[in-house]
């Protein structure tokens, strides 16, 4: 009963590629630095079990060690950095100011998980693979909504983590696109998604030693003065 | 062999400025390595205009004519780079114990750039491209200021956001080429042998994502924001970096892409590039007129130079390609030589504001005389190399019919070129401010200057012709018709 497998399979994929997005809205529906924080870990174990269902289903070891990395990388090494990195007080309990509302915001995300199945639609139209079908749309909709995120926050580690979750969802695209990568170039990709997060916190923690926020709206001493004429 | 030694020479001496004992010499290192990297860059060059093509890891490590041009570029901007950051820092840094660590941060990002350009896979492309951003991001907020580390965030979030749009469409490629029946490795050679028979839907789709995604680390318009802030924070010598090569490997990345998307049946996109480019020159061309930050005039020049070069590859043609890639040498020489002199004016003055500096020819001849040349050659005056590379893409443009952009484009340049004569003219003539003797300039910068000058010298009256055939290999590369 292979097919009943596939079958099976392809729909717990479907649910995981549900569980990405609705941790993506979680992401901009939270206040909270931690709350950010744990969504994003929760939705790179449901990236993780996507790759171990599909590995597991066409037998492709590349997917499979792809879901290793990514919890070696997202779950375990990324939080661990970032609490070795910044000081504790950066996370404890603190809301963060954004730009637009939440209601506001979850309706934008809303919009942009329906334009990114717009966009995609005609590549889909090259392929009949179901998973690509599931796939491609909610990790376009995962990079989106995380652009979103960090734009519309101004504090410095929601900015990360909604670079982070970017980062997600174009893995999420990638199990079902490019599922048999050379091992060589993801690992090269995963470790340098651990880089982004350490150069990050470095980054972080010099500005907050020196200025004692990590508000990004608080910088904005560079910019372009008035032209001389006006 | 050479190749390999190339490349891997700067992450060597980046091991060895790490070693405790041996930190004390860490200048020496960077520059000892970094000559002889360059000197092996040469020899790849040499041999790549033999064979067609010099291989080190078949697969992974391979070169042809384009990117032994930008490996040279590269090695070449580093090592002057090297030895003017040898004084600078000295005198102009206030980290001085920490110095050890730049230049082993140096060293990984020299080895960042010269990689980029040596993988022969698009993927390792993208990791490469973004190791540049990591390491540079660290050396932007070196110095620890306040203004320094807001600069160094603000590039911190803008280019790497472009990071995750990029991966999706280096994977939508690997895709493509996958899907029609590309077998083995995928490779930029590879990529272009099937650049007709892959789906022009996802190509154009991964094209899209990845030209949004490297174009915030080009610094096009509108996404260049972030690049004045950086050029002109950073210590001197990365801005030199970051200005002359920095912005030029991810544009490398982008030109191999459209080259493959013009070759196939999608040849539109080429009147897309020559918008985007246009805007590009336009905005920096305008910001150009108002700028008051000598380090900030000479980064919108850089938006200006990336937005001509697209212009010219957008024109599809083998003459506009040639032109492309001349100008992509010519900006790399002239704007780290810019960058030198802006920091010697730095150093001998200390203000970065241009109303505060009057009278410089007088009051220091010899940096004095370094701004004028190096602004008459990075703005397009005869008889420097940048006035013939872009007098031949306007050619190139005419002739292939593209009358208005080229209109437009000589408008523009003409305006950037007022802008920037306007700005210097008042920091070196005039009555100096004060009579009080300046700050003498370090050995090691002056003779960076003087190594960066002269080929930007020789190129503008005669180009040898070694350097004409490999521009002419790298230009076949860029394809057109």
């Amino acid at each position: 009963m292979a097919g009943a497998q596939t079958q099976l399979i392809e729909g717990l994929n479907a649910l995981s590629a549900g569980l990405i997005l609705l941790t993506a809205f979680g992401m901009v529906a939270t206040r909270q630095v931690q709350g950010v924080m744990r969504f994003f870990v929760v939705q790179s174990a449901f990236l993780a079990a996507s790759a171990f269902l599909i590995g597991f289903d066409r037998g492709s070891i590349h997917l499979l060690a792809l879901g290793v990395i990514t919890i070696a990388a997202k779950v375990i090494a990324i939080p661990w950095v970032l609490k070795r990195t910044l000081p504790g007080d950066l996370y404890e309990r603190r809301e963060i100011n954004q730009v637009i509302n939440i209601p506001s915001s979850l309706l934008l995300a809303l919009l942009l998980a329906i334009a990114a199945e717009f966009l995609v639609s005609p590549l889909l139209a090259t392929t009949p693979d179901p998973v690509i079908h599931v796939n491609l749309p909610i990790g376009l909709a995962g990079i989106l909504i995380g652009a979103y995120s960090l734009i519309a926050r101004r504090e410095a580690i929601p900015q990360l983590i909604g670079i982070l979750a970017m980062e997600n969802g174009a893995f999420f695209a990638g199990i079902a696109i490019a599922p048999d990568l050379p091992l060589i170039a993801e690992l090269a990709i995963a470790i340098d998604v651990v880089l982004i997060a350490v150069v990050i916190g470095v980054l972080t923690r010099n500005i907050t030693q020196t200025m004692g926020t990590t508000e990004a709206a608080a910088m904005s001493e560079l910019r372009e003065e008035p032209p001389p004429w006006r | 062999m050479a190749l390999i030694v190339a490349v891997s020479l700067p992450l060597l001496a980046a091991l060895l400025c790490w070693v405790k004992p041996l930190r004390s010499i860490a200048w020496g290192i960077t520059v000892f390595c970094l000559s002889i990297s360059f000197a092996t860059s040469i020899m790849t060059a040499g041999q790549v205009l033999r064979d067609g093509r010099a291989v080190a890891i078949p697969g992974w490590i391979e070169v042809d004519g384009l990117s032994a041009l930008v490996v040279l570029l590269v090695s070449f901007v580093c090592t002057l780079a090297a030895i003017f950051a040898g004084g600078y820092m000295r005198h102009g840094s206030q980290q001085t114990e920490r110095l050890w660590r730049f230049y082993c941060n140096y060293n990984l990002l020299a080895f960042a750039l010269i990689v980029v350009p040596a993988f022969a896979s698009p993927n390792m492309v993208w990791v490469g491209v973004e190791l540049i951003t990591l390491f540079a991001i660290l050396l932007v907020g070196f110095e620890g200021t306040p203004s320094a580390l807001e600069a160094a965030w603000k590039y911190a979030i803008l280019t790497l956001m472009g990071a995750p749009i990029s991966l999706l469409g280096f994977l939508v490629l690997y895709w493509a080429y996958h899907s029609s029946g590309g077998g083995t490795a995928e490779t930029w050679q590879g990529l272009s042998a099937m650049s007709s028979t892959m789906p022009p839907n996802l190509l154009k789709f991964a094209f899209l994502l990845v030209f949004v995604g490297f174009g915030t680390k080009v610094g096009l318009a509108p996404m260049h924001t972030w690049l004045p802030d950086a050029h002109s924070q950073a210590p001197t010598p990365i801005c030199a970096v970051l200005s002359g090569i920095k912005t030029t490997v991810p544009l490398y990345a982008i030109l191999r892409l459209l080259a493959i998307i013009l070759a196939s049946p999608e040849a539109r996109i080429g009147n897309w590039m020559v918008v985007i480019g246009l805007f590009s020159v336009g905005i920096a061309a305008f910001l150009l007129l108002q700028v008051r930050d000598y380090k900030r005039m000479f980064a919108f020049s850089t938006v200006e130079h990336m937005g001509i070069i697209l212009v010219a590859a957008g024109f599809a043609t083998h003459e506009a390609a040639y032109g492309a890639v001349a100008q992509m040498l010519n900006h790399s020489i002239t704007k780290s030589l810019c960058f030198y002199t802006a920091g010697m004016v730095l150093l001998t003055l200390g203000t970065r504001q241009i109303s505060e500096v009057r009278g410089l020819i007088r009051t220091s001849p010899f940096v004095g005389g370094a701004l004028l040349l190096c602004s008459l050659a990075i703005a397009g005056a005869p008889p420097f190399p940048i006035f013939l590379s872009e007098f031949s893409i306007l050619a190139a443009g005419l002739r292939s019919g593209h009358n208005v952009a080229v209109a437009i484009l000589a408008t523009l340049i003409v305006v950037a070129f007022v802008a920037i004569m306007r700005q210097v003219n008042g920091m070196l003539f005039g009555k100096p401010e004060s009579t009080a003797p300046v700050e003498r300039v370090p050995l090691s910068c002056r003779t960076a200057v003087v190594l960066a000058a002269i080929p930007v010298f020789i190129l503008g009256v005669y180009i040898p012709g070694p350097v004409h055939s490999l521009l002419t290999l790298a230009a076949q590369q860029l394809g057109g018709h």
